[in-house]
């Protein structure tokens, strides 16, 4: 078997799950013909026809609210938004509709669509193109939000989205979907969608990440080790609903942690997960909890960039404060 | 004298004066070899994110400008180079943005798509696609409420014209009769989505009937044709009868962005609408066969626009990048 990327990931569990059951269809701007702006559709058209995967019209607001209306009526419809700036007019489906069909109905409807985007920077474009809206999503009450970081765990979790009876944002990091390859066996197990995952273990400091950043954050945990210090790593994977637990309990064990993300600071995710920590496990901290995040500005384009990312240098600075908290 | 009485004329959709044809020419000439540069430094790796060139598509811009009035706005999409140059914004500073430079119009921190120019009117360079429909809507509206006698053109593709805010738009512009020229470009794809296959009705100048807004369809590849349809569109909003449409029948060269299946369409297709309709090759043709100037005239021309594009591409290389700390700059007013 040989490896595949993160993109190419998604494309199998898509086919994987649209060969399984016949409800699942894909619809979305140029997924079809073109198979996708990344080519995460590839192939599912010669495979399933028109019928099952759909170029629509350009119009998000309506894609999204055809996606509701086909869950409503028993399908599960996996929709594409070509980058993540284009999802804001979506807000209202996804917060109007989407996340409250099962309370509004009282459980007699619900909702099972998966809205995927790819999302987040370091690609070299401005704004639109390099969005990181996760937060703005989690707050959404009745939504799970996913972001895989590694070939397998988008399998999985794309497969677990897909099969989730509730509605599901499925974001994928765009900087890692040619990134980095791996074995991922085609065996239609899904991963779970509440769960954190502890992908280095350690003992000194917690490091908390999600998505494309996770690159960053390893390579930092490898450099702290270098130095004798023993991180440990934890790609949440999904957001909401968050899962605390694992946290928790390696802040018990290490008493530091930083917490690393793309998006703007001011009222990212990170702040949850602060907050969390802050209520359930304040008193086995040792230090501050700190945060490397993007600013609070726009992404900006290329020769920027590199100062908007979260850099190794920011996240390895951040850890050594961290450390050095006496 | 003659020639701003004949200019008139011209804006009025009556016949252009030889001037005025050699201005279309360099102006759509300006565009192309633009745009060609633009893509070849593309290629390069110096412009960063998003590429959409505008090659194929000269004559629509260049006819609306050249039917327009001082003091008309202009908004569009991201395929945004060429409203650039035909607003009159400088070439140099469009390309040092494309480069990401400090000398663009953007600080170099908006690249391609995003410029604006509120000396010439030009409102942006808009990324997300329809999105500048009622932004150019409400632009109207200011000319109308301001009662001076300016109108907006407001540039949409076919794949734009799809988009829900677009009609809303249409039903405040004909509720309110705002001078709205709204220039459907159809170059009969949306990416890789074709016309036939994203739209019901694929007669798009007819989209504003439910709203009572005229539409014509005009042949985009013939500078004159837009010129002159143009002039009588432009008229009619500043007259204050309200909104007009017009699709423009064009066509894009390249691919989308600067990277493009090309799955969706032939390269026979494509061959045969720069051979036999290349709005360029058009008019230096009818030009030459009206005499309207001879072969050393246009090659004097090319020669301009060759220095002026060479002059744009080194100072978009050797402008400086902007500083770290403008990341921090612009976002709201420091207080
Ligand atoms: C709201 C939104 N959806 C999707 C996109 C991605 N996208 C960029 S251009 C484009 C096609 C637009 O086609 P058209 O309106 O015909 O303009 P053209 O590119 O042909 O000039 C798409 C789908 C976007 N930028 N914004
Ligand atoms: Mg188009």
């Amino acid at each position: 078997m040989s490896e595949i990327t993160l993109v190419q990931a998604i494309n199998r569990a898509l086919t994987r799950a649209m060969r399984d059951d016949p409800t699942v269809v894909v619809l979305g701007e140029d997924v079809a013909k073109d198979g996708g702006v990344f080519r995460a559709t590839e192939g599912l058209l010669a495979e399933f026809g028109e019928g099952r995967v759909i170029d629509t019209p350009l119009a998000e607001g309506a894609i999204a609210g055809l996606c509701v209306g086909l869950a409503a009526q028993g399908f599960r419809p996996v929709a594409e938004i070509q980058f993540t700036g284009f999802i804001y007019p979506i807000i209202d489906q996804m917060m109007n509709h989407a996340s409250r069909i099962r309370t509004r109905t009282r459980g007699r409807l619900t909702c099972p669509m998966v809205l995927r985007s790819p999302c987040g920077g370091g690609i070299r474009a401005v704004e639109h193109h390099s969005e990181s809206p996760e937060a703005i999503f989690a707050h959404m009450p009745g939504l799970r939000v996913v972001i895989p970081s590694s070939p397998a765990r988008a399998y999985g979790l794309l497969l677990a989205a897909i099969h989730d009876p509730d509605p599901v944002v499925f974001l994928e990091p765009t900087r890692l979907y040619r990134a980095i390859k791996e074995e991922v066996p085609d065996d239609g197990a899904s991963l779970p969608l509440d769960r954190a995952f502890v992908v280095r273990e350690g003992s000194d400091l917690t490091l908390v990440t999600w998505g494309a950043m996770l690159k960053e954050t390893m390579a930092t945990g490898e450099r702290l080790a270098a130095g004798g210090v023993s991180a440990e790593v934890i790609d949440l994977a999904t957001l909401k609903p968050l899962d605390s637990e694992t946290v928790l309990r390696s802040v018990a064990k290490t008493g530091r942690c930083v917490i690393i993300h793309e998006a703007p600071r001011t009222a990212g995710f990170g702040a949850e997960v602060a907050a969390r920590i802050a209520e359930h496990g304040l008193l086995s901290l040792l230090a501050p909890i700190e945060r490397v995040a993007g600013f609070d500005t726009v992404m900006p384009l290329l020769r920027l960039e590199q100062h908007y990312m979260p850099e190794e240098q920011r996240i390895l600075a951040a850890a050594r404060r961290v450390l050095a908290f006496r | 004298m003659a020639k701003s009485a004949q200019s008139r004329a011209a804006k009025s959709g009556g016949d252009s004066t030889p001037e005025e044809i050699l201005t279309y020419y360099r102006d759509m000439l300006l565009i192309r070899r633009f745009e060609e540069k633009a893509g070849q430094l593309y290629g390069m790796g110096l412009i960063g994110g998003f590429c959409h060139l505008y090659i194929g598509q000269e004559a629509v811009v260049v006819g609306m400008q050249a039917a327009a009035e001082q003091g008309d706005t202009v908004i569009t999409s991201y395929r945004d180079h060429g409203h650039m140059l035909a607003c009159g914004m400088d070439a140099k500073g469009v390309m040092a943005e494309l480069t990401g430079r400090r000398g663009g119009y953007s600080k170099g921190k908006g690249g391609s798509m995003h410029m604006f120019s509120r000396e010439k009117g030009f409102y942006g360079g808009h990324g997300i696609v329809g999105s500048q429909v009622p932004l150019g809507t409400g632009l109207g509206f200011a000319h109308s409420y301001r009662e001076d006698g300016k109108v907006t053109m407001c540039y949409l593709g076919d794949g734009a014209i799809n988009q829900g805010q677009v009609y809303e738009s249409f039903n405040m512009a004909a509720l309110w009769k705002l001078p709205v020229v709204y220039v459907i470009e159809n170059n009969k794809y949306a990416m890789g989505t074709s016309v036939q296959r994203s739209s019901a009705g694929t007669e798009l100048y007819k989209r504003g009937v439910a709203y009572g807004i005229p539409g014509e369809r005009v042949d985009g590849m013939d500078v004159m044709s837009v010129r002159k349809t143009g002039a009588a569109a432009l008229a009619h909003a500043r007259e204050g009868k309200g909104p007009f449409i017009l699709e423009m029948m064009t066509y894009r060269y390249r691919g989308h962005s600067m990277s493009d299946p090309a799955k969706y369409r032939s390269k026979e297709e494509v061959a045969k609408m720069r051979q036999e309709h290349d709005p360029i090759d058009r008019l230096r043709e009818y030009i030459l066969s009206n005499k309207v100037a001879d072969e050393a005239k246009l090659k004097d021309i090319d020669r301009e626009i060759k220095d002026i594009v060479s002059a744009a591409t080194e100072f978009a290389q050797q402008s400086p990048e902007p500083d770290p700390s403008e990341l921090w700059t612009d976002v709201l007013l420091e207080a």
